[in-house]
């Protein structure tokens, strides 16, 4: 055995440099410093960059289910409204106003839509399984549309004034404090989620999108493996939805809209699915895209990424991330 | 009564339009099994062609659909040469993908070249009044959509049962392999089927601009709603989805007449109950 | 004496086709049980049935005495009806590690965890050496199942399911498209397998049938024609015809 032949410190060592690496210390070291960067550059445009960190929660918890269950949905947004609207509704009609609570309504509330999608889409397979995530995010954008006593209708829930974070840091007309409070949002679930995946649970998940008849014959149940996926990212992409609500004050249809989900299917596949940093790279390229493109012409914006998905479906099915830690590590190889 | 006609008529129209539209999109899923969620830029395409010639150009009505279906269908050819072939046989997840990738460039060139406005096609002074039917009278365009998705099915239902290539057509949806094996050149059968479908969708776009407006964002606000008719009446077959587009058209149309602050809601719990009742559509083949 | 593992009347059809008509079985603890039969027997089908893979429509499958008929795949592995598929059904970008791992912390209802790593846990990691070390697969642990050679994952199957420790256990064809000079190592595993495990073994491989079996039940048109020793089979008319159609009469009256 090599193991054994080693020094037993340092391998030891190497170990638990190994696990902090598993564990995702790397990964919530880059999200800091690339937050950090990104507070310094753009003083001006924090908004933008806390939107983003609120969609790349909704990346994430799509990744969970697509990427990792291999689960198609074009209906994902309905986890993330949930949870927006779970967060502004506590604030504007029950007075829950503290930011934390506020936080773990939406992950409440995204669970729970997690749970109801799960319960309807998992009953299908291929074409009938898109079309009925579609259909969940149809009715739900079209029941808070109804509801608008509760959610404001078309014209969006205002009336949300978060409380200072632990009665220190006031919300600024900056932004800075939201920003920061998404930043450290994302970097715990990050690390959670890095958890997660390398679990046993993990593991059977990955094994339910490569083979669900050989999980069956290890006497796991693949549906209850898929729901409780869905309770999960649910509650991931709750807490990007309240994050959202905190930091712009108001909550609007389109967080529940069949756009958002596309988009957010299309960012993930573009960092590259079945991978955490992947998702959250999909989400910084496009938004970044989307908000210096747009500016220009909407119009131009759609033909980029349009064709950008397809240059990516075509020749780097593994997403910009996937294909890149593929290149390098076939480089590595090809050295070693 | 009298809303209850008004109901009918419109529900009619707006499911006859929807098969128009969507019939080629059923046909070439059963028989490509490709997610096609860039059927509906195809339509659009018809829309904007059509109103380029019968506006801009004031060629005339029939002059606009003729443009509009022989223009998309050119448009459509290099498309499914290089981007659609690669997809047959891919997962569902890439099929969207790409589908959707070409939806978003169809919407951004056409909007590049044609300027981001409505489009309006104006029809003519025939199909612009009413038509008395004795009892009651009802908008000309309505009945020429009637009348013209009722000749589609019969066209197709003629293609399909009682010619040479629909023999071929129906074998290929049935199993690709086998037919292949047995001499149809599967790939002739999928580009003309493709052809048919593109030309269909844009005859429906342009038939059905009174009910579905030719808007900039055409392709994205109707994207799904071609792909949930051919899931709800079955991939690949024609009653299938003649059903699914009368039975969808009334439920949409009395929702909106009856609740309207309800917008699409029950059209969608509709598609919900009957996706889960019948995963492969209403009249979809068992297998 | 009742049977570890009994199958009473199985039916199935499809459409028109019966392919099981009738099918009883019964097997004690330690039995070593092959099944064979021309192509297009029902074999695999009977393995579906048996393991929940394929409903019956009519008959019942008993493991330890319980009516196991109407339970799903999961459970009656949970019950430790165990089988292995024909064709290899990995997880292509999983490690034989992973894959050992996994099917012991299900086996011990740890696998729905939601934090924490197998490789953290002392006696998974040495059952999982244990596993592989038995299958000649301890040097490929970390490389992908897409990265290894088919008669090792061939191996990987038969891994699986000891790590699931089976009651009773389903071999489907498990030496199907391996190299004669490698099925070596795939019988030494089988003779490996647990002396009180009862164990139903599909195959063609007429040698590995009579090396491995102590009863032999050949199945034909779904239905069985013989059910008794190895030494018997060769001998039994219809055994024969069913082989050999027509030309074993031909060669009698000949």
């Amino acid at each position: 055995m090599t193991v054994a032949s080693t020094d037993h410190s340092s391998a030891a060592n190497l170990s638990i440099a190994r696990r902090l690496a598993d564990g995702g210390l790397i990964g919530a070291l880059a999200i800091v410093v690339i937050g950090a960067i990104g507070y310094y550059l753009f003083p001006n445009n924090l908004a933008l960059l806390t939107r983003m960190t609120a969609i790349a929660l909704l990346v994430l918890s799509l990744d969970l289910v697509t990427g990792y269950c291999g689960v198609a949905t074009l209906g994902h947004a309905a986890l993330f409204g949930a949870g927006a609207y779970g967060a502004g509704i506590a604030a504007a009609h029950f007075g829950i106003s503290e930011p934390l609570t506020m936080t773990l309504v939406g992950a409440l509330t995204g669970s729970a839509a997690g749970l109801v999608s799960g319960v309807v889409i998992l009953r299908a397979h291929g074409l009938a399984q898109l079309v009925l995530s579609i259909a969940v995010i149809h009715l739900f954008h079209e029941a808070a549309n109804k509801a608008s006593a509760w959610t404001g209708g078309s014209d969006g829930l205002s009336g949300i004034m978060p409380e200072a974070v632990f009665g220190l840091f006031e919300f600024d007309l900056w932004g800075q404090t939201a920003y920061i409070y998404g930043l450290v949002l994302l970097t715990v679930v990050f690390v959670a989620l890095r958890i997660l995946v390398r679990s046993p649970f993990g593991m059977l998940a990955r094994g339910v999108r490569e083979d669900r008849i050989r999980i069956t014959a290890m006497g796991a149940s693949v549906n209850s493996v898929l729901l409780r996926m869905y309770v999960i990212s649910g509650a991931v992409a709750g807490i990007g939805g309240a994050l959202s609500a905190i930091s712009t004050q108001v909550v609007g249809l389109d967080s529940l809209s069949f756009t958002l989900s596309a988009e957010a299917l299309v960012m993930l596949v573009l960092g590259g699915t079945g991978s955490l940093y992947g998702a959250m790279i999909g989400t910084m390229v496009f938004m970044w895209f989307e908000d210096t493109l747009s500016a220009i012409n909407p119009f131009h914006w759609l033909t980029i990424i349009g064709a950008l998905l397809v240059a990516v479906v075509l020749f780097a099915p593994k997403g910009l991330y996937g294909s890149t830690a593929g290149f390098v590590s076939r480089l590595r190889r090809g050295r070693g | 009564m009298q809303t209850v006609f008004s109901i009918a008529v419109d529900a009619l129209a707006y499911g006859m339009v929807l098969f128009v539209i969507s019939i080629g999109l059923s046909v070439t899923m059963g028989l490509m099994r490709v997610v096609n969620l860039a059927h509906g830029a195809f339509a659009m395409i018809g829309g904007y062609l059509a109103s380029y010639a019968a506006r801009d150009l004031g060629l005339g009505y029939a002059a606009g659909i003729l443009v509009a279906v022989v223009g998309t269908v050119i448009i459509a050819i290099p498309i499914e040469r290089l981007l659609y072939r690669r997809l047959y046989g891919a997962t569902e997840l890439t099929q969207v993908l790409m589908t959707i990738g070409i939806t978003f460039c169809v919407i951004g060139i056409t909007n590049f070249i044609f300027g981001p406005t409505l489009k309006t096609i104006p029809l003519p002074p025939a199909l612009q009044g009413s038509v008395d039917l004795g009892f009651r009278s009802i908008a000309a365009h309505r009945l020429f959509a009637i009348v013209c998705g009722l000749i589609v099915a019969a066209a197709l239902w003629f293609l399909i049962e009682r010619t040479a290539f629909g023999i071929r057509l129906r074998a290929a949806v049935d199993n690709a392999a086998m037919a292949a094996a047995l001499g149809v050149r599967t790939e002739i059968v999928y580009a003309v089927s493709f052809a048919v479908a593109i030309g269909l969708a844009a005859l429906g776009g342009v038939l059905g601009a009174e009910l579905l407006p030719v808007e900039p964002y055409y392709a994205l606000r109707y994207m799904v709603t071609f792909l949930v008719v051919v899931s709800v009446g079955g991939a690949g077959s024609i009653p299938g989805a003649l059903l699914a587009c009368l039975l969808l058209g009334a439920i949409d149309t009395t929702g909106r007449y009856l609740a309207p602050e309800y917008g699409e809601f029950f059209f969608y719990l509709a598609v919900i109950v009957i996706v889960t009742l019948f995963p492969r559509g209403l009249l979809g083949r068992s297998k | 004496m009742s049977a570890l593992f009994e199958v009473r009347n199985l039916r199935k059809s499809f459409g028109g086709l019966v392919v099981t008509n009738d099918v009883s079985l019964a097997m004690a603890p330690g039995d070593r049980v092959a099944l064979i039969g021309p192509n297009g027997a029902g074999k695999t089908t009977f393995v579906n049935l048996v393991a929940g893979n394929l409903r019956p429509d009519s008959g019942h499958v008993f493991l330890g005495g319980e009516d196991v008929t109407r339970l799903k795949a999961a459970k009656r592995v949970r019950r430790g009806l165990i089988r292995s598929f024909q064709v290899t059904r990995l997880f292509q970008d999983m490690t034989p590690e992973e894959h050992v791992a996994l099917a012991i912390l299900q086996r011990e209802r740890q696998a729905g965890k939601m934090f924490g790593h197998y490789s953290g846990k002392p006696e998974v990691m040495d059952e999982v050496r244990k596993i592989l070390d038995r299958l000649g697969l301890i040097e490929l642990s970390h490389l992908k199942v897409r990265e290894i050679a088919y008669g090792q994952q061939r191996l990987l199957e038969i891994a699986l399911a000891m790590a699931l420790r089976p009651r009773m256990l389903l071999l489907d064809e498990p030496a199907a498209g391996v190299p004669q000079s490698e099925t070596t190592r795939i019988e030494q595993a089988l003779n490996s397998l647990p002396p009180d495990l009862a164990v139903l073994m599909i195959d063609h491989d007429m040698d590995l049938v009579f090396r491995f079996a102590r009863r032999v039940v050949v199945l034909a048109a779904g239905t069985v024609i013989f059910d008794g020793s190895p030494k018997d089979v060769t001998q039994d008319q219809r055994v024969r015809e069913a082989y050999l159609g027509n030309y074993a009469n031909a060669g009698s009256t000949a």
